[in-house]
């Protein structure tokens, strides 16, 4: 991926397991979040493939739009600096993550209109999605707030729910640990090894947080100025002298 | 031939005029993003600040008509900018970091404003002004039909040329022109690096306003009639002027506004004058769907 | 704020209160290269900007967050609910009350068509959050587009309606498709600029519109085929005659009433009921955060334009019903003006708000019956209070937001 004359990302090749979870790390402006936009359609690679499979078929994730993305492949995402609809409340947020499946249901917004069986129905099973959600991120009590009223963990958690509710094959988390006290930070882990063990959705996940990152990844890929400079389990990384020198530098001779 | 170069030289005429008030839509639009739709007022204003001070001139009795002339800029700049400020301060500034329409609603709503508000201080009806300066040079004759190339004309190039040479190099080469490219790339960091970002965006408005006021003021003299009105229009096209030149970019806007000057000049004189509007406006609605980033711009990358 | 700093502050306003005032309000070129000169104007303005300033200055600050948040309290939905209902029966019992004048069922009509392009223009900018500064390029069009119909194709109001709908949708997507995929201050702009073409083809394109003169004699609503008039042509039957009751040139008034009032409900109805679908919600997604509904798979041009092409189906609605009440129509009725009063009534009713509509438009409408100060004043005073709103109370006067779904109640 180039911007102008900056090379971001730079002939990076890896691969992420089905339900895996697999961690990019690296410092900062190495290129994470860059790759994360290629992978969801906000940037268009400058060249490159990103091969996506589905249920046997390969999608060719560079050349759809984002929001093809999300609907056709099962890519959810949440964002480094949260991105919720802050004016709307917890419930609602969750529900408009359910758009496509709902949408289908309204049939052009006619059955909806209409208030047809079908349509409440299907409204009725989203609720109930969204509550299972809410329930597992322990926001429950407070579905019919309005989402830009929570703390911080809490919308952090939240932006997860509402990636979740879009039914998606792989999960992006763009620092999802970032602010968090160690308890929530413990209890992400938690929750991401759940939505891993029960739901079978691989995570992709940017993290600086080690105890995170070390915690509960399958597979770790290193990124140092847009290139690939290490990848294995995290035992391996752990000793992996390159890491060690792009973190901590050189030491003086 | 000398029908198209007649036109030729209206449009460009036009064109410098459109090119003065598409830099502060460009201006504006490169610093804080936001298109601001009171400009065309701003230039209408500037037009009426213009034709009062030839009628105070003339009662005063000042009918040298260089001298008159700097006057009526210098009036003319200075109290247009000073509403360009004050527009501002008083209508944008709050809104900094509000939600997304809001300043494009106060926009709007300070220019039904400042439309009414000249209306009713200076009547609904046009205002005309006899002409200051007449004469010019016969170019060529042809089947009867002559080339005029007016002094006046010449004049609206020339100050046009001048003007928008000397804010190109207090742009590139002075610290103002500096913080403002500051601020254009990233406010936050302007801020913390030590740019007075409101002042910077205060003078921004300031120099779009007068450069604004000298467009209303060679409108009021080449035409001679003015009325509340002829800031919609005209700041539609200064806008696709912008626009088509690559909004941002301060030599797309002076390239888009000869552009336009052209096309509406040589629409009218070849096709048809009542739908010259028209044409500009498709214009507009084309470079939009081919080209979003104009002739000159770059293209914008959204940030997630 | 210290009263002293408070006095500095106000006497710096009026000194550049004065400094603007000279040059546009202390003189006015009349005649004959004369100047008026208007010393006192620029007194007077000058102390008003000063009085104003310590006005301001005394009124206790809110914080940004506090000012940007909806506000649920203290008017709570089912007050709303109760005060829609409340207004509805008022409209429908209005004509028959015993002041109820001629004259008071014609302006409450006016208030009905600004009500109901009120509501259209709400899903486009208070839902979804797109400025269409045009919006009635799409009055016009349906305006139009019913007189033409009826004119050259003899169709009756009932039958050119959806006509007249259908055109204006397929104007407003036509022109929205390429715009909404770029930055939203595009849109706005090429709908400003689109209003005025509008209006630019209306005036010349005279073979079909008439040109200056507009068109006449448009057909006037029916009741089920049955004219409301003093005789019907061919001598058949009218409403008066069908009924067995004394015609009354009021009747046909009180009709036209009625037939906005329900064109109006349908609107209010479809809208309520739309915000509550995907559709709406996702309306509402868009508005607060584009990048966030595109990470969600919401598809964000087609979402937009659904928002777009409803409101110009509205207006499309609204402009056909104008045509048919005024009879006539010419390109005049069709300015910037009525976009702006439009669009001053959903902002100054709170973008979103139902109900925030209704008292705008009743309060912008019937202003300038009260005299003729008020309606010179009227659109400088819309201007200035649309920028006070959006600094002061960005979601509008009677601003509050009712979720569209929630946990634990019944679906309404």
């Amino acid at each position: 991926m180039r911007f102008g004359g900056l090379l971001a990302v730079d002939g990076l090749s890896f691969a992420a397991n089905k339900g895996d979870i697999t961690a990019i790390i690296g410092p900062n402006g190495a290129g994470k979040t860059t790759v994360f936009n290629c992978l969801t359609g906000f940037y268009r690679p400058s060249s490159g493939t990103l091969a996506f499979d589905r249920g046997g078929k390969t999608l060719a994730l560079e050349r759809m739009e984002g929001w093809r993305i999300t609907r056709d492949a099962g890519v959810a995402r949440t964002f480094q600096n949260i991105r919720l609809f802050t004016g709307m409340t917890v419930l609602e947020n969750l529900i408009v993550a359910q758009h496509n499946k709902l949408m289908r249901a309204s049939v052009y917004s006619l059955a909806g209109l209409l208030g047809l069986k079908r349509y409440r129905d299907a409204e009725g099973a989203a609720v109930e999605t969204a509550r299972y959600w809410l329930d597992r991120v322990g926001l429950v009590d407070h579905a019919n707030r309005l989402a830009g009223t929570l703390p911080y963990g809490a919308q952090r958690r939240l932006e997860i729910a509402r990636a979740m509710c879009t039914d998606p094959l792989l999960l992006c988390l763009d620092e999802p640990a970032a602010g968090l006290n160690p308890r929530e930070s413990a209890e992400l882990n938690e929750l991401l090894l759940a939505i891993r063990e029960r739901h079978k959705v691989g995570i992709l996940l940017i993290e600086h947080d080690m105890n995170v990152v070390m915690g509960i990844s399958d597979r770790i890929v290193v990124l140092d100025y847009g290139k690939k400079i290490a990848e294995g389990t995290p035992g391996e990384i752990r000793s992996n002298q390159a890491v060690i020198k792009a973190y901590l530098g050189e030491p003086d001779a | 031939m000398s029908y198209f170069l007649q036109q030729l030289i209206n449009g460009l005429t036009l064109g410098a005029i459109y090119a003065l008030i598409a830099i502060g839509y460009t201006m504006v639009y490169g610093i804080i993003g936001m298109i601001n739709f009171a400009h065309g007022e701003i230039y209408m204003i500037g037009a009426f600040v213009s034709l009062i001070t030839f009628f105070v001139l003339g009662v005063v009795g000042v009918t040298w008509v260089p001298l008159a002339l700097v006057l009526v800029l210098v009036s003319a700049m200075g109290f247009t900018a000073f509403y360009g400020w004050t527009i501002e301060r008083v209508a944008y500034r709050p809104l900094r970091g509000s939600f997304r329409l809001a300043p494009l609603i106060s926009a709007i709503g300070m220019s039904i404003f400042l439309q009414n508000y000249v209306q009713l201080l200076q009547g609904a009806r046009v205002k005309s002004l006899p002409p200051v300066i007449q004469g010019g040079f016969k170019l060529m004759e042809s089947n009867g039909f002559t080339v005029q190339l007016s002094y006046l004309q010449i004049i609206i190039m020339l100050l046009t040329v001048a003007l928008m040479a000397g804010f190109s190099i207090m742009i590139a080469a002075t610290p103002l022109g500096r913080a403002q490219r500051a601020c254009e790339q990233d406010m936050t960091m302007a801020a913390l690096l030590g740019v007075n970002v409101d002042r910077t965006i205060s003078t921004t408005f300031i120099i779009g306003a007068a450069l604004a006021a000298v467009a209303g003021m060679m409108v009021t003299m080449y035409y001679g009639v003015i009325d509340f009105f002829i800031g919609f229009l005209a700041g539609m096209k200064a806008f696709t002027a912008a626009v088509l030149g690559g909004i941002g970019s301060l030599p797309g806007a002076v390239l888009g506004g000869f552009l336009i000057g052209l096309i509406e000049a040589f629409w009218s004189g070849y096709f048809s004058s009542a739908y010259k509007d028209v044409a500009v406006f498709g214009v507009l609605i084309l470079v939009l769907i081919f080209r979003p980033s104009g002739l000159l711009g770059r293209p914008e990358v959204e940030k997630v | 704020m210290p009263l002293r700093n408070l006095l500095k502050d106000s006497a710096f306003a009026a000194l550049v209160a004065l400094i603007l005032a000279i040059p546009l309000v202390g003189f006015n070129p009349i005649e004959g290269g004369k100047v008026e000169m208007r010393l006192n104007w620029v007194i007077i303005a000058v102390v008003a900007v000063f009085i104003g300033r310590i006005a301001i200055g005394l009124v206790p600050r809110r914080s940004r967050a506090v000012r940007a948040a909806p506000r649920f309290a203290p008017m709570t939905s089912r007050h709303i609910q109760w005060l829609g209902w409340m207004g509805l029966v008022a409209a429908v019992i209005w004509p028959l009350l015993p002041f109820s004048s001629r004259y008071l069922v014609d302006l409450a009509t006016t208030v009905l068509i600004y009500i109901m392009l009120g509501w259209g223009l709400n899903i486009v900018v208070g839902l979804a959050g797109l400025l269409n500064l045009g919006y009635v390029a799409f009055y016009a069009v349906g305006a139009y587009a019913f007189a033409i119909s009826a004119q050259y194709f003899d169709l009756s109001f009932w039958e050119a309606l959806p006509i007249a709908g259908a055109l204006a949708t397929f104007v407003g997507v036509l022109l929205a498709l390429p715009v909404l995929r770029l930055r939203g201050d595009y849109l706005a702009i090429v709908t400003l600029g689109f209003g005025e073409i509008i209006r630019i083809i209306l005036l010349n394109w005279v073979s079909v519109t008439g040109g200056p003169n507009g068109i006449n004699n448009i057909p006037r609503p029916t009741f089920f085929g049955l004219p409301l008039a003093a005789s019907a042509p061919g001598g058949g039957t009218t409403f008066a005659k069908f009924f067995g009751i004394p015609f009354n040139p009021g009747q046909r008034i009180i009709f036209l009433y009625f037939v906005i009032l329900a064109l109006a409900m349908a609107t209010n109805f479809l809208t309520v009921r739309l915000r509550r679908l995907p559709v709406g919600r996702a309306w509402e997604a868009l508005r607060e955060d584009e990048i966030a509904s595109r990470a969600l798979g919401i598809n964000p041009t087609n979402v937009k334009l659904s928002a777009f092409a409803i409101g110009a189906l509205l207006a499309g609605f609204a402009g056909a019903f104008f045509a048919t009440r005024q009879g006539f129509i010419s390109p005049e009725s069709f300015t910037f003006q009525e976009s702006a009063t439009v669009l001053a009534i959903v902002v100054l009713g709170g973008m979103g708000s139902q109900l925030g509509v209704v008292l705008a438009a009743i309060i912008l409408v019937t202003l300038p019956e009260f005299g003729r100060e008020f309606a010179q004043f009227r659109m400088l005073v819309f201007g200035a209070s649309m920028v006070g709103i959006m600094i002061w109370r960005p979601r509008g006067i009677f601003s509050n937001r009712t979720p569209s779904i929630q946990l634990g109640a019944p679906p309404a």
